[in-house]
């Protein structure tokens, strides 16, 4: 039984919507840093496609999370990689699912141990609700409802085109 | 009837204890040398800690001294925010007569999340992890002269951030073979990572019975071994060989074994160097190599911080 | 006492007699098998249907400590064990008469197993100075042995056979190179190389051959060699032998079963000595004891406290607990390595017992009544708790072996009942 689903479609009309929220409002020089892996592909699209100069930086949160005696280690980590100052620069951080808020808190807390940003703002394609921290996001592609046992996470298809997958979360 | 369960690994196969290379699948190993990789990141930031370790206690536990590796293993957990302490038992409780199992009992009262085991003797680091809490983890910092796995990861982690690849790699361990861990860690670690060529190189009298089982070619004469490698590993000769009946003296060691400029021109023209460290110039190398620009020696120390943290933050995530 | 064990497969392999038949015992002697002698009267019967009834095991290494006596003879019995050996190496060591009679003296009382003490062959057994070998045969020593101590000085070696000849008496010795084996734990070969643990070359107990049987060319000594562990030393012996040399020799049961593979990752109960050799050496140690090159399986017994095991290998004590495994151990041998009941159990009775010198390990009419009754076909699951030696340090733990001892006489009296 196959129990996973794809809304491919839809993925690719939430992010127009986020884009243009954002086009709207963020400074033109703003950096904005992709939560791998999802994000990081959506702050590569973004700036492919925002005007202004906006460079990109990725963050893996693996070592600021906080639930490493329940979860474990993620099996793959990736390197974060910030190539400008963060000093006093406003940051969009960018990611593909918001719920319990941790990864941005995560990711929050990884940004402050390369400098003190001017403001950090909320970028993600697809708010779920469920938040366990007092995290709002400023830009939002879309919000869903889904059912607490089911994961939401975006794909890359090999066409470069955005897919959202909902499946049973893992097992450990 | 004897129990073949892997010691280290839990029943989901994850890392529990580091103990030693051998018995490691591949897979492992190169978990953990990817995760360094993005360690190596950490330590270049200004804030070198990441808070993943938080309220975790790690007690660096040398039964036997090593300042280096001790303070490489403080480092390492200080940058993950564990708690770290370290003791010297060398100098303390097992002179009082307390036995291993004893001092661990009394740390692990301590409430012990992880342990740092240097110790003399072959095999304390099992006997250790046979004997502490489902929930405690054990690295071997080095057991007599069985292994030091976490060398052993760093070297192969130094070769692969220069050499990219392990499939066509030739590698050479020079020296005192017979009383090193570092080499029996590094033989493990490269012959797992599929290198195709490993040799040992040293005086008949250093060089363990079999040891050619492990999968290595074995050449006495430093020249003959050298031809053609792409890395070459100095490992340190103790004074104390030259006491007995395994070495006449220092001097005529670095004549047949010591790795001068001219004899790493045997090797291929981009070959690099290793050495565990501490070394002992003029006798299993001369400061020409040490400092020249084949050396890797300086990256080692650097990359073994990030491969110690990914140990740390991968058996911290595993639980029984 | 008068004891009647009836119905058993009476196995005595030093008159090849295997049958089906009744054995009676009275005054401490075997009184009769077959029919009763006249006005028999049993204050004990055993019935022993379907079990075998054998000698008395003869164990020729039984290592006991000061203050063990009760609980080792406690546990040989338990194994069907009738005679022991026991090495000088007690504490203190058995180099003065007074302490030899004072061990048999706490034997007698226990009316157990037989203990037959080895003299230490120097004082202190610091490989020296002589002990005096005269008084201590005269209480009651069989032979003489540095024990597990070495014997450096070849000159002390040759001069301690020429005095033993003198008199006739045995040297009992380990083959094992002093400096050769110095510091090593295990066989200094592929596991030994990989696990880092210091190696005991075979040649340390060829070397050690080849100065025993050469100085014993120009003395003639007898010598027992005590747990040979490497197929070459095997050759050695058996080409000594040949020569004419009045040599013996035993193994460790232990070296028959195990290798160094064993030892798995640095189980220190696998911490033997000698240690545990390779799988080559294992079959040839079998053949050795098939074509009786060697003349006796031995348990070497080495009960160990827990504190000297739970150390890593090499700091850890060399021995393992074995006397009351031996019978079961022997039965797995003979299952596995194609022995017939009677062959396996002459190698722990019949040809111990001649090796030695000493009397039991047979059944004649007239002999001192030493019999084991046990059940060949069960099967006993071993565990710390299940031993009645001080030590529970054994590489069997956890083992189902076969051959459960149901009823242990010695000297006609009943030293053991199984309780089911």
């Amino acid at each position: 039984m196959n129990s996973q689903t794809t809304l491919d479609s839809d993925a690719e009309q939430y992010f127009e919507t986020l884009k243009m929220q954002m086009a709207a409002s963020i400074a033109f020089d703003a950096k904005l840093v992709g939560v791998f892996s999802g994000g990081a592909w959506l702050a590569d699209r973004l700036k492919q496609e925002l005007d202004g100069e906006h460079e990109v930086g990725y963050i893996d949160v693996s070592f600021y999370r906080d639930d490493l005696s329940t979860a474990g280690l993620k099996p793959v980590v990736r390197s974060t990689q910030i190539p400008f100052s963060v000093d006093g620069a406003h940051v969009v951080i960018v990611d593909d699912v918001l719920f319990t808020g941790r990864s941005i808190r995560a990711a929050i807390n990884t940004l402050f141990d390369y400098g003190r940003p001017a403001s950090i703002q909320l970028a993600v394609l697809v708010d779920r609700g469920g938040r366990e921290l007092p995290i709002a996001a400023d830009y939002i592609g879309e919000a869903l409802i889904v059912p607490a046992d089911t994961m939401l996470a975006l794909e890359k298809r090999e066409d470069g085109k955005l897919t959202l997958i909902s499946e049973p979360w893992p097992k450990r | 009837m004897l129990s073949k369960k892997n010691l280290q690994l839990n029943e989901r196969g994850e890392l529990h204890h580091l103990l030693a290379i051998e018995g490691l699948p591949r897979k492992i190993l190169e978990r953990i040398l990817d995760t360094a990789e993005s360690f190596v990141g950490v330590n270049e930031r200004e804030v070198k800690v990441v808070p993943l370790l938080r309220g975790k206690s790690i007690f660096n536990v040398f039964f036997e001294n090593s300042t280096r590796t001790r303070t490489t293993f403080e480092i390492a957990a200080k940058r993950l925010s564990a708690d770290v302490v370290s003791l010297d038992v060398a100098r303390s409780s097992t002179s009082k007569g307390e036995s291993i199992l004893d001092t661990i009992a009394n740390l692990s009262a301590m409430h012990a999340d992880m342990f740092v085991v240097r110790h003399a003797a072959s095999g304390a680091p099992y006997l250790i992890a046979q004997n502490v809490a489902p929930h405690v983890h054990v690295i071997n910092a080095g057991d007599g002269r069985h292994e030091h796995p976490t060398q052993g990861l760093l070297d192969v982690f130094t070769i692969r951030r220069y050499k990219k690849d392990f499939s066509n790699l030739t590698v050479a361990i020079v020296g005192d073979i017979l009383h090193s861990r570092v080499a029996r860690s590094q033989i493990h670690a490269l012959t797992t990572l599929g290198v195709p060529e490993l040799r040992v190189i040293g005086p008949q009298t250093l060089l363990p019975t079999e040891i050619e089982r492990l999968g290595v070619r074995v050449f006495t004469s430093l020249e003959a071994g050298l031809k053609g490698v792409d890395v070459v590993t100095m490992l340190r000769l103790q004074n104390e060989r030259m006491t007995g009946a395994l070495l006449p003296s220092a001097s005529e060691y670095f004549s047949r074994y010591g790795l001068t400029p001219q004899k790493l021109a045997l090797a291929k023209p981009d070959a690099i160097v290793l050495h565990p460290g501490p070394m002992n110039r003029g006798v299993e190398i001369d400061s020409a190599v040490a400092d020249g620009k084949q050396s890797v020696i300086l990256p080692q120390v650097t990359y073994g911080i990030a491969v110690r943290m990914a140990v740390m933050a991968i058996l911290a995530g595993a639980t029984r | 006492m008068k004891i009647a064990i009836r119905g058993g497969r009476v196995i005595d392999p030093s008159t090849g007699v295997d049958r089906i038949s009744d054995v009676f015992i009275a005054a401490g002697k075997i009184a009769a098998i077959g029919a009763p002698p006249n006005d028999w009267h049993a204050n004990k019967e055993v019935n022993a249907a379907g079990l075998v009834v054998a000698p008395g095991l003869v164990d020729l290494a039984v290592h006991v400590k000061r203050g063990t006596l009760a609980t080792e003879l406690a546990a040989a019995v338990a194994g069907g064990v009738t005679s022991i050996v026991c090495p000088p190496d007690t504490d203190p060591v058995l180099d003065e008469p007074g302490l030899v009679d004072m061990l048999r003296m706490r034997a007698d009382a226990q009316h157990s197993a037989h203990v037959y003490p080895l003299g230490a062959l120097t004082k202190a057994l610091g490989g020296e100075q002589l002990a005096e070998l005269s008084k201590l045969a005269q209480a009651g020593c069989i032979g003489f042995s540095q024990a597990d101590a070495p014997m450096i000085d070849t000159q002390a070696l040759w001069r301690a056979m020429q005095y033993a000849a003198t008199f006739g008496y045995t040297l009992w010795l380990r083959a094992e190179d002093f400096h050769l084996a110095k510091d090593g734990s295990a066989h200094d070969g592929e596991v030994s190389s990989r696990l880092g643990l210091n190696g005991i070359p075979s040649f340390a107990e060829t070397v050690a051959i080849a100065r025993i049987t050469e100085l014993m060319q120009g003395v003639n000594v007898k010598c027992h060699i005590s747990k040979i562990s490497t197929a070459r030393g095997v050759q050695m012996i058996r080409d000594a032998k040949a020569r004419g040399l009045k040599l013996t020799s035993d193994v460790s049961i232990h070296q028959l079963h195990l290798t160094e593979v064993d030892i798995g990752h640095f189980n220190s109960n696998f911490r033997l000595s000698p240690p545990l050799r390779t799988g080559r050496d294992r079959d040839a140690l079998i053949e050795g004891v098939r074509d009786g090159t060697i003349n006796a399986v031995v348990s070497d017994h080495t009960p160990r406290p827990l504190e000297a095991k739970q150390a890593p290998f090499g700091e850890a004590a060399p021995g393992a607990t074995a006397v009351e495994l031996l019978l079961s151990l022997t039965l797995r041998l003979a299952e596995s390595a194609k022995f017939s009941l009677p062959d396996a159990l002459a190698m722990i009775t019949s040809r111990a017992a001649a090796a030695a010198g000493i009397p039991g390990g047979g059944l004649a009419v007239g002999a001192v009544a030493d019999v084991c009754v046990f059940d060949a076909g069960a099967y006993r699951h071993i565990t710390a708790a299940s031993l009645k030696s001080a030590g529970k340090n054994t590489p069997f733990i956890g083992y189902e072996l076969p051959g459960v001892v149901r009823a242990t006489i010695a000297a006609g009296h009943l030293a053991y009942e199984h309780v089911a």
